[in-house]
């Protein structure tokens, strides 16, 4: 009997069952799959990340080099001549070296060398997973806390959302640059303990935390204004008539429609945090040597821009390339889920 | 809207209030930060560097230090350096600030007027090739570190190119508008370029996607059916509304960049402004520099934030209320 009036109702919808089944997730993976420019540049940075993974399949297989130790007094092969790395000058009065500039050779320097003998192109490649972890890392920290941030204070509000909200006001009226710069040269000059955690200043998690925990503002805002008038809307007043529970209305009605604007803004946070880590690491006060990142190489290339571009330009060039792939990706992702999301937003209506 | 103004005003030195503390927590309260040490030098023996913390009033408790400090650096406005003895932290400040304004006011101007222009032509031609080149431009621009920008172009400009077409260009520094104008200008020039591609990009994109929202909109379609010129259309209704957000973002990013959001911009280009002041005592740990720079960094923050608030509720009266 009660078969029959299922069979009843679900019968029109019979026709197109295939869209009518089609979920939100399906939706917007199906128009993402549409656009052929964000697909275009997912592609690129899935090769920009397989081939910074690769770095020691590089340095040791095809390179042959050790890209952490300095080199000053090695030789390679540069047009079929064995060279030394480090070129005596012969301008002015022959003093001082100059590093070995491009061979264009994937075996022997690549990109050449940098101040100190390295191959910049093993480098560079090494810097790139130092700058993707510290970029996904800290996106990851931003995005975790902002939607525990958010949600706790939209939801509750009161006294709970005033502290919250100051809170992120203080650090949002921060210029974002300066209060990374502080945390880090206060961080990394010392290291970092509290109880039991010790963190030295050469950690990656320090650049990490400092950067997923500044950028927290940018997300928490919009979530916690989609928060407050999600509490408004119709299915949330049903469950509360129904007898939800806080933790029930938090769960299933509440988390699931933050999540799709925590999910878009990650690729533009993570776009974001790989800048802020480069412009940190090219101040010197993110990753340490002997690590290497992309900003840092900038840095290790800024001596040398006149005589070794190079140097100074490959990073950037990666950077610019990772960034504008994230920033395309992250539109494509936004018009695909939520097309009103926005980072960064001023008003939280 | 006077008690919309009161109660913004109280909020923003609540927040001014509360950055001062933050500040002075990071640098002063830190974990395993000694200022002592600094001052005192690497070896010291513990005898100098009791005397030292002694001298600098760092053996008092947190909150007279903190109130002795604020004291210093608004009401007698005598806080001295801890790096240079006896230098003053304020004329520092006081003498930073023209390079900054000179460098943001410029890259200011440019951007407004590049993305303006960018932001219409891709809202104007949407869907077109037009639109998808202006915002393909637009993020690249975006997607550039500026720091890195900064030193592509000092390459062309002070280097490979300088011979030929960018020989006019002067040496990498500041030169005061009072001094040469058509100096200060030449010196400005690329970093104020430099600085604007960001924004440019940013800009134009927020802009273009305003404008395409506001053709959606039924004043818009009422215009059109009233007979009005689409060029009326498009000045008088749509730009209008669509500045609204652009203003808004535009006194929160021009805050921030006075503040001394431009340092990376100062520091590659040899401008020596308040970022770049702040990143020099970062360096050496010179606690009351940092200090009175963060907090002039603040207030260009927090008063950018209010005013544009005020300017929002100048506008919409609905706000006021919220």
């Amino acid at each position: 009997m009660s078969g029959a009036i299922v069979d009843e109702v679900l019968a029109p919808a019979g026709g197109d069952l295939a869209i009518a089944a089609a979920g939100p997730w399906q939706l917007a993976r199906r128009r993402l799959l549409r656009n052929r420019v964000a697909l275009v540049m997912a592609g690129l940075l899935a090769v920009i990340v397989a081939l910074c993974l690769g770095a020691p399949l590089y340095a040791h297989h095809i390179a042959h080099t050790d890209p952490f130790r300095s080199n000053l007094d090695g030789t390679t092969i540069a047009n079929g001549k064995r060279v030394p790395v480090m070129v005596q000058s012969t301008q002015g009065l022959g003093l001082g070296v100059t590093p070995i500039g491009p061979t264009w050779d994937v075996h022997h320097y690549f990109l050449g060398a940098d101040g100190q003998g390295r191959d910049v192109a093993a480098r560079l490649l090494y810097g790139g997973r130092n700058s993707l972890l510290i970029g996904t890392s800290a996106a990851l920290i931003t995005c975790f806390l902002a939607v525990l941030v958010g949600v706790v204070a939209g939801f509750f509000g009161g006294l709970v959302d005033g502290i919250l909200s100051r809170l992120l006001d203080v650090v949002w009226a921060f210029p974002v640059y300066l209060l990374a710069i502080s945390l880090s040269t206060v961080l990394i000059a010392r290291g970092f303990s509290l109880g039991p955690l010790h963190l030295t200043s050469g950690s990656l998690l320090l650049p990490i935390t400092i950067i997923g925990l500044v950028y927290i503002p940018y997300v928490a805002r919009p979530i916690r204004g989609e928060v407050l008038s999600l509490r408004r809307r119709e299915f949330v007043e049903a469950a509360i008539g129904l007898g939800a529970s806080n933790w029930r209305l938090l769960w299933s009605d509440i988390l699931p429609n933050v999540v799709t604007t925590a999910i878009v803004l990650f690729p533009l946070m993570l776009a974001i945090d790989m800048l802020t880590e480069a412009a940190l690491s090219f101040l010197s006060i993110g990753v340490q040597e002997p690590k290497a990142s992309w900003g840092s190489i900038i840095l290790d290339g800024q001596d040398l821009l006149y005589t070794r571009p190079a140097v100074a330009l490959a990073p950037g060039i990666a950077i610019a390339l990772t960034v504008l792939a994230l920033n395309v990706l992250g539109d494509g992702i936004r018009d695909a889920l939520d097309p009103r999301a926005k980072l960064r937003k001023t008003k939280d209506d | 809207m006077l008690r919309f103004i009161a109660r913004r005003f109280v909020s923003m030195i609540f927040v001014l209030f509360s950055i001062s503390v933050l500040s002075f927590l990071i640098f002063f309260a830190t974990p395993g930060v000694d200022p002592a040490a600094r001052i005192a030098g690497r070896n010291a023996d513990q005898q100098t560097l009791k005397a030292v913390r002694h001298d600098f009033g760092l053996d008092r408790p947190l909150p007279v230090r903190y109130a002795l400090m604020m004291k210093k650096l608004f009401i007698t406005r005598d806080l001295t350096s801890y790096v240079n003895r006896g230098a003053k932290v304020i004329p520092q400040v006081t003498q930073a600030a023209p390079v900054t304004l000179s460098l943001v006011f410029g890259a200011a101007v440019i951007w407004v007027i590049a993305s303006i222009a960018m932001g219409m032509l891709a809202g104007v031609f949407r869907g077109t090739a037009i639109d998808t080149t202006v915002m393909i431009v637009g993020l690249i621009g975006i997607s550039m570190p500026v720091f890195w920008l900064g030193e592509v172009v000092n390459l062309i400009t002070q280097s490979r190119l300088h011979g030929s077409v960018f020989s006019w260009v002067p040496p990498l520094g500041y030169v005061p508008f009072t001094h040469s104008p058509w100096g200060w200008f030449k010196a400005l020039l690329f970093p104020w370029l430099t600085l604007s591609i960001l924004y440019i990009g940013i800009y134009a994109r927020v802009l273009r996607s305003a404008i395409v929202e506001a053709q959606e909109e039924d004043y818009v379609r009422t215009a059109r059916a009233k007979g009005l010129t689409e060029r009326r259309v498009l000045f008088r209704h749509a730009l209008r509304t669509s500045l609204i957000g652009f203003v808004s973002l535009f006194g929160l990013d021009f805050g921030a960049l006075v503040g001394g959001g431009a340092l990376l911009t100062e520091v590659v280009f040899g401008l020596h402004g308040v970022g770049k002041l702040t990143f020099d005592s970062l360096q050496n740990l010179d606690l009351p520099v940092i200090l009175a720079t963060v907090m002039y960094a603040a207030f260009f923050v927090v008063v950018a934030n209010a005013v544009v608030d005020l300017v929002y509720a100048w506008l919409d009266p609905r706000v006021r209320r919220a």
